[in-house]
């Protein structure tokens, strides 16, 4: 794991400031069928390489976060807040 | 070659120059009865079964590596069957049971050592729950017992029992069990099943599974195609990979634990100790150095190697609960990449392809369930059904609604 997080709001922080959640997955609608659901809850493509999750900065500025991290060489590639659109 | 206190006798008198090598080294054959990806414990003991139990014997162990570069080679060695659920705990009794016979099955010493696991508790709430337990073992016929702190106190006397925040009040012990040496354990297996037949193949690593009309009919591997009747995925932290190759999605994350080891020191830990109020246990090899580990470090990762907040976390532990720990050098730590499933708790099943089943999800605690991994695989391998003490371990558990959760926290891997 790359020992600094670059928060949009903070700045490079070490990472024991954050905390993960885990994937940062598109929430499917409320009404969507059970099956998309299940697959959203339980199923994970837990890729070796470029993955997208949820950190909170619980020691700093207590935003949530979409870190972008190589889960191989444990390389933080890109940081944003998890409130911000990403052009599709 | 049977190995016996006569062999090493008789092997001493020509210097010892009679030994051959435990297993072959084969090149593989165009096409299997049954290939089983991953020579880790769980592969090698479901060749093993096969074998033994079904008289299954054209069967491949397809390796990338060499056998115990895994998890097998790399955990903290404890095996106890103290699990509170149903569809988890006659499972992992079977496993112990197996355990006790293993090392006369496979004549090879795995120093299998019954020295008991004991799990401190540090709260009135904790020893309600350790009490629910230890009786839920004793439902299913398995040892459990309540100690209270002047047992404790002539046992393991250097703790530190008045601890101002986590006072240890008493424990919970499995006097079956204990640890097992874990490179023997691979190496054991090889060589039983190598010796009724099986290809154990090293160096060879499986990048594609080749199906026909949706059935599998073989793997690409770094050493050209090779065909089977039945493929058995047992990868452990490279399950996802694997089973993407036939466009599955499991319920697994890939996390990274790590062990550490200490300067070798006299015997002074006799047990499996394991301290309840952060993640720590510690037990003692018999080349003395201390054994012991704690959480995951949190975040997926396919690396195997950790973090050092995880190594000062695990220290700090470690000194809350035996003070006299301070004056230690850790001498070696290392990571294994586990297969975190979405409730704790492993699968081992068919799946939606006809002719490929899954063996995944063992966590941090798959290497206890070696023995009873392999034996029920080999059961639905060559029977196509489950053994009835797996039969709670789907893959379709989650979406049914029948997780097996043993700590109650719901669909997030790095919390189990
Ligand atoms: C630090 C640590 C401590 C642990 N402590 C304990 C403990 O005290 N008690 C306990 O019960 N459990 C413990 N565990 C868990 C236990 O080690 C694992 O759950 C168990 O070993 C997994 O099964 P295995 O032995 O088959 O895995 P592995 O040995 O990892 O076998 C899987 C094999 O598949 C191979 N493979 C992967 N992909 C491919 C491919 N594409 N082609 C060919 N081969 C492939 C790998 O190289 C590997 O050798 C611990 C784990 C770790 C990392
Ligand atoms: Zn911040």
């Amino acid at each position: 794991m790359a020992s600094l997080i670059s928060c949009p709001h903070c700045g490079s922080r070490p990472k024991e400031e954050f905390e993960i959640k885990g994937a940062a997955l598109p929430r499917p609608a409320p009404d969507a069928p059970q099956s998309e659901w299940f697959d959203h809850v339980f199923l994970r493509e837990n890729p070796r390489g470029r993955y997208d999750e949820y950190w909170h900065h619980a020691a700093g500025c207590r935003r949530w976060l979409v870190v972008t991290r190589d889960t191989a060489s444990h390389e933080v590639e890109a940081c944003r807040d998890a409130a911000e659109r990403v052009p599709a | 070659m049977r190995y016996s206190a006569f062999s090493v006798f008789r092997n001493a008198l020509d210097k010892h120059r009679g030994w051959s090598s435990a297993w072959r080294f084969p090149e593989p054959k165009p096409h299997y009865d049954i290939i089983i990806v991953g020579g880790g414990g769980h592969g090698l003991a479901t060749a093993h079964y096969l074998a033994k139990e079904h008289g299954i014997t054209n069967v491949a162990v397809l390796e990338k590596g060499y056998i115990g570069s895994g998890n097998v080679g790399r955990n903290t060695t404890i095996i106890r069957s103290n699990y509170l659920l149903p569809g988890n705990n006659p499972f992992y009794e079977l496993s112990l049971k197996l355990w006790e016979g293993l090392e006369q099955d496979l004549n090879y010493n795995a120093m299998v050592s019954q020295r008991g696991v004991l799990n401190l508790y540090h709260s009135d709430a904790q020893q309600a729950a350790y009490t629910r337990r230890g009786n839920g073992m004793r439902l299913h016929g398995v040892d459990a017992e309540m100690l209270d702190r002047a047992q404790l106190k002539t046992m393991l006397p250097f703790m530190d029992f008045d601890n101002a925040r986590f006072p240890i009040l008493g424990g919970l012990i499995q006097r079956r069990g204990g640890t097992v040496r874990h490179d023997a354990v691979a190496w054991g297996y090889a060589r039983a099943a190598d010796a009724r037949g099986v290809d154990v193949i090293q160096n060879c690593e499986v990048t594609g599974i080749r199906r026909e009309n949706g059935r599998v009919v073989g793997v690409e591997t770094s050493k050209g195609f090779i065909g089977c009747n039945k493929l058995g995925l047992a990868a452990a932290g490279n399950s996802s990979r694997v089973a993407e190759m036939a466009g599955l999605k499991l319920p697994i994350e890939s996390h990274v634990l790590q062990a550490f080891v200490s300067e070798g020191l006299k015997p002074f830990i006799d047990h499996v100790v394991i301290f309840g109020a952060g993640h720590f246990y510690v037990s003692q090899s018999d080349k003395g150095g201390l054994v012991f580990g704690g959480d995951i470090d949190g975040y997926n990762s396919y690396a195997q190697r950790g973090n050092l907040a995880i190594v000062e976390h695990v220290a700090e532990a470690g000194l809350a609960m035996i003070p006299a720990l301070s004056r230690i050098r850790y001498l070696r730590s290392w990571g294994g990449v586990m297969d975190m499933s979405m409730d704790g708790s492993p699968i081992i099943d068919c799946t939606p392809i006809d002719n490929l089943y899954l063996n995944a999800g063992w966590c941090y605690g798959g290497f206890k369930a070696t023995p009873a991994s392999g034996f029920c695989f080999a059961h639905l391998l060559a029977r196509g059904e489950p053994h009835s003490v797996t039969r709670a371990m789907r893959l379709d558990r989650f979406e049914r609604g029948y997780a097996i959760d043993e700590t109650g926290r719901g669909a997030q891997p790095n919390l189990h």
